[in-house]
């Protein structure tokens, strides 16, 4: 998968340009940034005040709403009052909320791990045609908004299902029909439909983490041990598991806390019986107001989900310690015998018949609710038949949402593109102490977000309650991770040698910028936007708080649509998510083809 | 005239100084080595001199015009990086063309001279190749066809040999020779192989922690070399300490013996000095020295084949390791134990004005 320069990831680039990569990121941190490059003419002070903006924005839109939280939680009343603690550990609800929470985030981890790592396994190990495509296409649920999963199971699972009209149609055949009440496979609103979402959401984890650390398992320690007299089961026992089995932990970890936080998929699916602590501190916050309690429940599930990614930072750490890896060629063989094809397709079919089956599900649904196909759903979008004051037409979100994107994606570049260099600065202290603060974001639940900022910036000093920038800034916030992350690898691969050799050769500063870096991290760059389109557009746990009820996104109107009564009402849901998962779909499809390097290095 | 002049160049990282009172002059369309041990300053003086980097003291002088205020991109030089440095994004041709472009030369004369460059390098019919699919040796003469292409007044070369193989090494270091020399370029080279200097220099500039510690032609370095840091650097490793026992006749007490050796300059009766043996100027004796040899007597520690010669390591009864290439014949051939006598051209005995130092390596 060669485009216009080599790929930068160990599992498509081959390891000799990992280590070009890696030898050129080594030099940056030794021989100084770009600012130095430019012949020391940058005014300092000019490059400091530019290096603040992200923690500038951090500050304010970060740490400020967490640190109102705490004020709010800790001394509602301004005197140190602990009574919302108290209430938490001495209330059994709050007990059994976080032995929910932690249970079926155990469940839905150990379920993705015994749907991914057979997938995971065979990827690693085979070599079969479309198997770029097909990678791919396992991805696509990560960039799903949750809206948009929720709905496709809706459209799958629910009473007027595919699946229950099938199973119907089976019990007509078999003249069963008339035995059983209602439809056949009751899901809506039990765990069991969370779980398999979650596993939805989260395989694509397991298949990308350890399948791509798998294919570069060099083969010979296996064979090595084979040599020495080790069996298949022995030899993966005790030379493959092993090896593994970092990345193993640190995919469950990901998956793990993914689940623990999960918001939109247990508030849609799950009904009001099912609730995660994220589900509970948006009940505290908005419907019942109790502001210290749901702060309360911030704090805790903050401490608990940094501890998770100090522990999971950890481990990757250590699953990154150099062990021989080898281009994924030298690894991966055809499938040629009847066993292997019979394991690639059962194991990667069956994962795509999975993550497929929901999505066209969806498409079919939102145009066939009630039998015939028609487009009337979509049509109905534009429409407002309640006249009510908080509703407006559907499609009018649909400009919302891209506005609102559209300012994230102008603002995440804007922070990311200064955070990413900051953190190529060839200080090294400085890198470590930016490089974690930059993720903090995304280790911090969407719903606390938008909670600390109902508490922080709905208030005077820092009023923005009204503002139209408020979605956009909590967007940038979720999403510019995504963007350094993105830029990081480009930028680590640019080699300082390459402005210095233009320079050289006599280009001005700023043809350097337009001859090496701009072509360079273009693509990068051109990534980065495209996350922050698609997070910004599928952003619901924040939005879901912070949103103005006359200014809603393409989510929020999902989750009012199909929480709505009647066919017109879920007709409407399903388009809506239709058209968002196809925005979604292409910006994941854009992604995919101009990425450099492994943006999964979360 | 020099064409450019460096003089009295400081520079420091931290507190560590780098560079310490650099100066020297590159004459027109000669080629000068700067050779010396990783960490010797060399690269760090490459970059000042492209203006990649400042001094913080001294000054750089191209044709009697101070260079400080002239930006990188204004001063014409080339420069070609040790890891070539080749933009990933462009293709062969473009690469090359890089340096035409910035000169807003038209793209007829760009083509033409681009292919021109790669026919000097021996690499027609590469313009659509992209980089990053070529070979070492391949990337090598694209970098340098990109530094030659725009015709620099100056070309820097930076270790542009060392991340070769051996064999490619040493043919492109030939061919590089007759190239420069070809276009008549004035160029710096800098390299930590003394072979490659060597082979490629006019004249040979040694640096030494920051600091020049002898220059001249290749010829008188490696004969004469300053210090016995320089010679065991040079791959000169027979040193002996010894004693100036009289000024006329002028006499040299040494482990070797009392050894009457033309006069050195500058030392006077009673110095220290250090005897450098050149390890090519034995010949195996058989009962004595040839008349006017010097004997040397010891037992030999190893005999190893290296090709051309046998490299003979013998333990002399002073306690010297010393090292000599000689041919043997198979049945002459010594083994490990064996006593054997040597005979040493006097010649082949420099003198050093110091005590052989401590084996520092540094680097």
């Amino acid at each position: 998968m060669r485009q216009g320069y080599p790929a930068t990831s160990i599992d498509e680039g081959g390891t000799a340009w990992y280590n070009v990569v890696r030898g050129a990121h080594e030099t940056v941190a030794r021989e100084g940034s770009l600012i130095q490059v430019r012949g020391g003419r940058w005014r300092p002070w000019i490059a400091v005040l530019v290096y603040l903006l992200p923690l500038l924005f951090l500050g304010l839109f970060f740490f400020y709403p967490l640190v109102e939280i705490f004020r709010l939680s800790l001394a509602p009343q301004g005197a140190l009052d602990l009574s919302p603690f108290r209430r938490l550990l001495s209330d059994p609800y709050y007990g059994r909320l976080l032995g929910f929470t932690t249970g079926q985030a155990l469940a839905s981890t150990l379920l993705t791990l015994l749907v991914g790592m057979p997938a995971a396994y065979a990827f690693a190990h085979y070599d079969f045609r479309g198997k770029a495509v097909l990678r791919a296409l396992t991805t696509i649920p990560f960039v799903l908004p949750t809206m948009v999963v929720a709905a496709a199971f809706t459209a799958l699972l629910g009473p007027q299902g595919h699946l229950n009209r099938g199973l119907l149609a089976i019990l007509d055949l078999l003249g069963l029909r008339g035995q059983i009440q209602g439809p056949p496979l009751q899901l809506q609103q039990t765990l069991a439909l969370v779980l398999i979402a979650h596993v939805f959401y989260n395989a694509a984890i397991i298949v990308r983490v350890v399948g791509g650390f798998w294919a570069n398992l060099d083969p010979r320690v296996e064979e090595a041990a084979r040599v020495l007299g080790a069996g298949h089961w022995r030899t993966f026992r005790e030379v493959t598991l092993p090896l593994l089995l970092p990345s193993i932990v640190a995919a469950s970890l990901l998956v793990f806390l993914f689940c623990f936080t999960s918001f939109g998929v247990i508030l849609v699916l799950g009904g009001p019986g099912l609730a995660t602590i994220e589900v509970e501190i948006y009940y505290q916050a908005v419907p019942l107001f109790n502001l210290p309690v749901a702060a309360a429940l911030s704090i805790g599930q903050m401490a608990f989900t940094y501890a998770i990614m100090a522990f999971y930072t950890r481990i990757q750490a250590k699953a990154s310690v150099p062990l021989n890896l080898r281009p994924s060629e030298a690894t991966q063989k055809r499938p040629a015998t009847l066993g292997s094809r019979l394991i690639v397709w059962s194991s990667v079919g069956g994962l795509l018949v999975f993550l497929l089956a929901p999505l066209l599900a969806l498409v079919d649904r939102s145009l066939s609710l009630e039998g015939p196909y028609t487009l009337r759903y979509y049509q109905a979008l534009m429409t407002n038949p309640t006249q009510s004051f908080f509703f407006v037409p559907p499609a009018e979100a649909i400009r919302n949402s891209l506005l609102v994107a559209s300012t994230t994606v102008a603002l995440s570049l804007t922070i990311g593109l200064i955070s990413a260099y900051l953190l190529t600065s060839p200080s090294a202290p400085l890198r470590s102490i930016l490089d974690p603060l930059f993720m903090l974001p995304l280790g911090t639940s969407a719903v606390t977000l938008g909670f600390g900022y109902i508490v922080a910036l709905g208030t005077p000093p820092l009023n923005l309650r009204t503002s139209l920038l408020l979605l956009p800034l909590a967007h940038t916030l979720v999403a510019f991770p995504f963007v350094v992350r993105s830029l990081l690898p480009a930028l680590r691969g640019m080699n300082p040698h390459w402005r210095e050799a233009a320079g050289v050769l006599g280009a001005s500063p700023l043809r350097v910028i337009r001859e090496i870096d701009l072509p360079i991290v273009a693509r990068a760059l051109l990534v980065g936007a495209v996350f922050a389109f698609t997070v910004s557009m599928g952003e619901f746990g924040a939005t879901l708080l912070i949103a103005r009820p006359r200014f809603p996104t393409m989510p929020v109107v999902i989750y009012r649509l199909l929480g709505g009564q009647g066919a017109l009402n879920q007709g409407q849901g399903l388009a809506m998510s239709t058209l968002l998962m196809i925005v979604c779909a292409v910006g994941f499809v854009l992604i995919e083809r101009f990425r450099v390097g492994e943006i999964g290095e979360f | 005239m020099a064409l450019l002049e460096v003089r009295s160049i400081y520079k420091s990282y931290g507190d560590t100084a780098v560079l310490e009172d650099i100066s020297f002059r590159v004459d027109e369309g000669k080629i000068v080595c700067l050779l010396g041990p990783s960490g010797c300053g060399k690269t760090t003086l490459l970059r000042i001199i492209a203006g990649l980097e400042t001094a913080e003291a001294g000054e750089v002088i191209y044709q009697n015009r101070p260079l400080v205020e002239v930006p990188v991109h204004r001063r014409g030089f080339g420069l070609m990086f040790q890891d070539y440095a080749l933009f990933p994004h462009k293709d062969v041709a473009a690469n090359v063309a890089f340096g035409l472009r910035m000169q807003s030369q038209t793209a007829a004369q760009i083509e033409q001279r681009v292919s021109e460059m790669l026919a000097l390098v021996g690499l027609e019919g590469y313009e659509a190749r992209r980089v990053y699919d070529l070979s070492g040796g391949e990337q090598q003469r694209v970098a340098l066809a990109r530094s030659l292409a725009p015709g620099p007044r100056l070309l820097m070369l930076d270790e542009p040999l060392g991340s070769l193989d051996r064999a490619l090494r040493e043919e492109l270091m030939n061919e590089l020779r007759s190239i420069l020399k070809d276009v008549g370029v004035t160029a710096i080279y800098v390299t930590h192989d003394q072979q490659e200097a060597f082979a490629l220099a006019d004249r040979v500039i040694i640096l030494r922690q920051g600091r020049i510690v002898q220059r001249g032609t290749p010829q008188d370095v490696y004969r004469y070399p300053a210090s016995s840091w320089v010679a065991r650097f040079l791959g000169l490793s027979n040193l002996v300490p010894g004693r100036i026992v009289g000024r006329t006749p002028f006499a040299v007490d040494s482990a070797l013996g009392r050894l009457a050796l033309p006069a050195l300059d500058g030392v006077a009766e009673g110095q220290e000095v250090t005897l450098l043996v050149r390890p090519e100027a034995a010949r195996l004796a058989q009962r004595a020295a040839e008349a006017g040899h010097i004997p040397i007597e010891g037992t030999v520690r190893r005999c190893s084949f290296r090709g051309s010669h046998y490299l003979l390591q013998i333990d002399h009864e002073a306690g010297l390791h010393l090292e000599f290439e000689l041919m043997f014949r198979a049945e002459d051939l010594p083994r490990r134990g064996d006593r054997i006598l040597l005979s040493l051209r006097p010649e082949a005995i420099s003198l050093l004005a110091e005590e052989p130092d401590e084996r520092s390596q540094d680097g």
